[in-house]
């Protein structure tokens, strides 16, 4: 178990991790989800011993491990570049910690043939790293870590120098090597969507502090605040501002949107709304969901989805649908919110559920 | 909390931090005792207060020397700085010239102070000297054991063959860093050749320069050995360097009182002057 | 802008190249119409990056021609091309304010100082970076930086195409959405011809009015992201296009029915001529999960947040479902494929249906 206690990095007068507090179990898969400079990196290192917190401190099994050097902890990193040594063949590269750590021969080949087996990597031992795709190379490095042994396997975005292809293969099998190496694996991206598909728990960044930590689809569907939403969500999240005003919601032209059941007894005064793009639709979801008339600014077509770029008000949503529906730009179409789907924050951006109502 | 490791650490650099005290604290502390004292080296020591002090900042000789090297850092500077540039520019960035230019570059660098003076110190004599012997030939009457000029010629053109390189390979290293697109997007953007090097390359460049202004600024602000070897400060003292007149002061006369004060005179003025190119350069850095 | 014409161009970095793996582009034989929008979209090594440096002018083309609006450009330099790049890693020259990084491209070409402000201003409106006119470059975000890569090539008001070599891997997701819809909007407005170099299909896919899909070396298919999704003309740009993939299994076609093992699929039509290797091709989102059709053991459900998608096992093969947010999967699973969501591949080239 790895345990960060109100950690905090200052490095000159910049605050690169603010009061971190974190529990990670063994055998866990959890995921850093925040935009580039939100402090992935630096908590990462914090972690492994490669800096000591200014403040606060880090204890892996009940043990006080801050300021304690990585050499001396059991931990694997795996980076966003290949890094591979290039003169020794696949084998010998994930035999590499084997070998340091001074396994025996017989013990260091089926380790090895193992690992290889597991990531996909058996018909290319005899190869050197450099003469492999950039997917394998980074399988490479993967095997490595996790031959390791190590009670700890940090991952720095591995997959974001590799084609999106690549990347969408590796992404897929990367939960099952993890639930077979059973170590705590940290794994960092910017792409809520990796998160998504990876599972496990997320932690969401946002200059230098965890806004909410928890089962990766609890933190996507739930989140605690506004900041959680708008880290979580690709494309990005709607939001608008709207006064409340006894049941509804007001919005523009006089259209009102129903305050969910649950939430009818909050104070009347303003709150900011969100929705995901996939829960604003051009035809009716249900009874419930109230018609807007928004500009088009840009229609999107992937092939099986459109994404429609809206004008609503002073703010700019993005609709997602299936189907190919193109629309000129400044064309005025009718758009459904469902009240079903709509998060509400407070103005500090806190959100407001009924539990929190309850309490 | 992190005790056991900052031990460690400290454990880790204590032989430097020895070696450090006995190489370069320890004399220094005795460089101070000895300018504040009068002594012929025979141990017997009287007082001097700031004597040596006063003598030296108002001797002509001091100043002279000083001014020289001054003139001579600037010299070589306003020539290796941009011949380095220039060279690095014209460097092959890859196959098999690459290698070739490189080891070709290291080679002066390698050579140590003493035998690159006895090289040009031959080199340089009207009588044998390949240099020398075929300027005379060809007309041109060049002496650098009688002529100050000619003195200063030789040494300038000695430093220069001996260190340029030192400033080319920092401004390759700097120039190879700089990805392909930039050169390919200036292309595209119509970009002089002018335009490339003043907007591309001299920026990529900068902080390898200020390193190797830095560099070239103290090495030859301290020049000793190769002037001494070639002219021994000569003809009169028209070469005669802050250094040499120091070693002459404290070994030729063992005026060890006035050559201690001295030497702390020259260190500060080099600890000074490097200081100041130093925050003018990397503040010149920060504005931009 | 131009019409630009790739006539049967082929390239090697070798210098005697002999055989067809020698290419590292195979022949290209195609016109990319004026001010249209085209990405091309493949795997690294694909050959995508040589054919944008081709037409940018970077790179001269072994064999072949290439004609701007008509015109032979094949020995012209880049300048004289007169077109605009922007790079995978945003080109800013750092010590210039973000005014005199748009103004250099027209300061190089000799433009009278007066034009040259009324551009730059028009564009710094363009690319919304007015209000840093005045601002060191080098202090910008990454995607702020690629604004001005782009607004360097649109401040000339006579380029004849705009080209970019993966222009959003360095930025932030958030942000890729903003960029991309700007560059959209752009093209809208100024009806530049741009040609989009990129990976990840969905930039490709949003971005452009024709895709041209690539793969070692040669151009697999050309066509609008809606026909490469619905009707994808080899396995791969199934594979390629869409997340997860198409479903590809082999079967055995007779008149109107497909057999994958023991299980009996209604095709749409009698494909044409099916010899050599055939197999059925499905994208996930046309397998519907229900309670009647053909039985798969569900391995894994993977909840990406606006659809699930569900890896199971179909006669011993995998297959991939995509079912809706709120959907669940049933006790018994069973699927169905939806008929217009077939295509039949005889040797990994899709054969045509008939009646």
């Amino acid at each position: 178990m790895l345990e960060l206690r109100n950690v905090t990095k200052t490095v000159g007068a910049v605050e690169h991790i603010r009061d971190v507090s974190l529990t990670l179990q063994h055998g866990s898969l959890n995921v850093l989800l925040g935009p580039t400079l939100s402090g992935k990196t630096s908590l990462m290192r914090l972690m492994a011993g490669l800096d000591v917190p200014t403040s606060g401190s880090v204890w892996f099994d009940g043990h006080d491990v801050t300021g304690t050097p990585v050499q001396k902890r059991k931990i694997a990193m795996v980076y966003q570049q290949f890094i591979n040594y290039p003169a020794m063949t696949v084998y010998e590269n994930i035999a590499s910690p084997l070998r340091v750590a001074g396994v025996e021969q017989a013990k260091i080949d089926s380790q090895v043939r193992e690992a290889a087996a597991l990531l996909k990597l058996t018909p290319y031992l005899d190869r050197t790293p450099l003469s492999l795709s950039g997917g394998q190379q980074q399988r490479t490095a993967l095997a490595r870590a996790i031959v390791k042994n190590a009670s700890l396997v940090l991952l720095d975005e591995p997959l974001a120098n590799l084609d999106y292809k690549l990347r969408e293969e590796l992404r897929a099998e990367l939960p099952r090597i993890f639930a077979a190496a059973g170590t705590i694996f940290v794994y960092a991206t910017t792409e809520p969507h990796e998160a998504l598909l990876l599972g496990g728990n997320t932690a969401t960044l946002s200059e230098g502090r965890i806004t909410q930590f928890g089962p990766t689809i609890d933190v996507f569907r739930k989140p605690v605040d506004l900041v959680t939403a708008k880290t979580f969500a690709d494309p990005p999240l709607n939001t608008i501002v709207l006064a409340k005003k006894g049941a509804d919601f007001l919005l523009d032209g006089g259209v009102k949107l129903p305050v969910p059941a649950e939430l009818v007894g909050i104070a009347d005064g303003n709150y900011t709304i969100g929705f995901q793009p996939h829960h604003l639709s051009l035809e009716r979801p249900n009874a419930g969901a109230v018609p807007v008339r928004a500009k088009v600014t840009i229609t999107e077509i992937t092939g099986s989805e459109s994404f429609i770029h809206l004008d609503f008000a002073d703010v700019r949503w993005v609709m997602l649908t299936h189907g190919i529906r193109d629309f000129e730009t400044d064309a005025v179409v009718e758009v459904f919110i469902d009240p079903r789907h709509i998060m509400v924050f407070d103005e500090h951006g806190r959100a407001v559920t009924a539990q929190k109502l309850a309490a | 909390m992190d005790k056991t490791w900052n031990n460690k650490a400290w454990f880790l650099v204590l032989p430097v931090l020895v070696l450090v005290a006995f190489t370069a604290v320890i004399p220094l502390m005795t460089v101070v005792n000895y300018s504040v004292q009068d002594t012929f080296g025979n141990n017997v020591f009287t007082w001097a207060g700031t004597e040596w002090f006063e003598e030296l900042l108002s001797s002509s000789r001091f100043w002279e020397a000083m001014v020289r090297n001054l003139i001579f850092s600037f010299i070589i500077l306003a020539i290796e700085v941009p011949l380095g540039i220039f060279i690095a520019l014209n460097m092959p960035k890859k196959g098999w010239g690459v290698p070739v230019c490189l080891v070709l570059m290291s080679l002066p660098l390698l050579i140590p102070w003493n035998v690159v003076g006895t090289i040009w110190q031959v080199f340089g004599r009207s009588d044998i000297g390949l240099m020398g012997y075929y300027l005379n030939a060809i007309g041109i009457d060049y002496n650098y054991v009688q002529d100050p000029f000619d003195a200063w010629v030789t040494i300038i053109i000695m430093d220069v063959w001996h260190w340029t390189s030192l400033v080319v390979l920092l401004c390759y290293a700097g120039l190879v860093s700089i990805p392909d697109a930039f050169y390919q997007a200036a292309k595209i953007d119509g970009a002089s050749r002018w335009a490339v090097f003043r907007y591309i390359q001299l920026p990529k460049m900068q902080r390898v320069l200020l390193i190797a202004v830095l560099l070239r600024f103290m090495d030859s602000f301290m020049i000793y050995t190769e002037p001494f070897v070639v002219t021994g400060g000569g003809p009169g003292n028209s070469t005669t360097f802050l250094s040499i007149d120091l070693v002459k002061t404290a070994l030729g006369q063992f005026d060890l009182g006035p050559a201690a004060a001295m030497s702390l005179v020259y260190f500060l003025i080099i600890l000074l002057l490097s200081w100041v190119f130093y925050t003018v350069m990397t503040n010149y850095d920060a504005e931009r | 802008m131009a019409r630009i014409d790739v006539n049967h161009v082929r390239h090697s970095y070798l210098p005697n190249p002999q055989k067809e793996a020698d290419f590292a582009l195979r022949e290209v034989h195609h016109t990319f119409e004026d001010g249209g929008a085209y990405a091309l979209l493949g795997p690294s090594g694909c050959g995508k990056t040589t054919l944008l440096n081709i037409i940018s002018g970077l790179l001269h083309p072994s064999h072949g021609k290439l004609l701007f609006n008509g015109r032979d450009v094949t020995n012209l330099s880049t300048q004289e091309r007169n077109i605009a790049q922007v790079f995978q890693f945003p080109v800013i020259y750092d010590t210039m304010t973000v005014y005199d990084n748009l103004a250099f491209p027209l300061r190089n070409r000799g433009v009278p100082e007066a034009d040259v402000d009324r551009k730059v201003r028009e564009t710094l409106e363009m690319i919304d970076l007015a209000s840093w006119a005045r601002k060191k470059a080098r202090g910008l975000t990454a995607d702020q930086k690629q604004k001005i890569s782009l607004g360097r090539g649109l401040v000339r008001s006579d380029v004849n195409a705009i080209l970019f070599d993966e222009p959003l891997t360095v930025i932030d997701p958030h942000m890729k959405w903003v960029l991309r819809s700007q560059l959209k909007q752009l093209h809208r407005r100024f009806g530049y011809t741009m040609v989009y170099v990129t990976h990840d299909q969905t930039e490709a896919l949003t971005f452009a009015d024709q895709v041209v899909v690539m793969y070692d070396g040669g151009i697999v298919q050309i066509g609008t992201p809606a026909e490469l999704f619905e009707r994808p003309r080899h396995t791969f740009v199934g594979y390629f296009i869409g997340s997860p993939g198409m479903n590809v299994m082999p079967v055995a076609v007779e008149g109107k029915t497909a057999m994958l093992g023991s299980q009996r699929i209604e095709l749409p039509g009698a494909p044409k001529a099916a010899s050599g290797a055939v197999e059925l091709g499905i994208r996930p989102e046309y397998v519907r999960l229900g309670r009647d059709g053909m039985a798969v053991s569900v391995s894994k459900v993977e909840d990406v947040g606006r659809h699930k998608v569900v890896r199971a096992k179909l006669e011993g093969r995998d297959i991939a479902a995509v079912i809706g947010e709120d959907e669940t999967v049933p006790a018994e699973p069973k699927v169905r494929f939806d008929p217009a969501g077939i295509n039949i591949y005889a040797d990994s080239w899709r054969v045509e249906m008939g009646a």
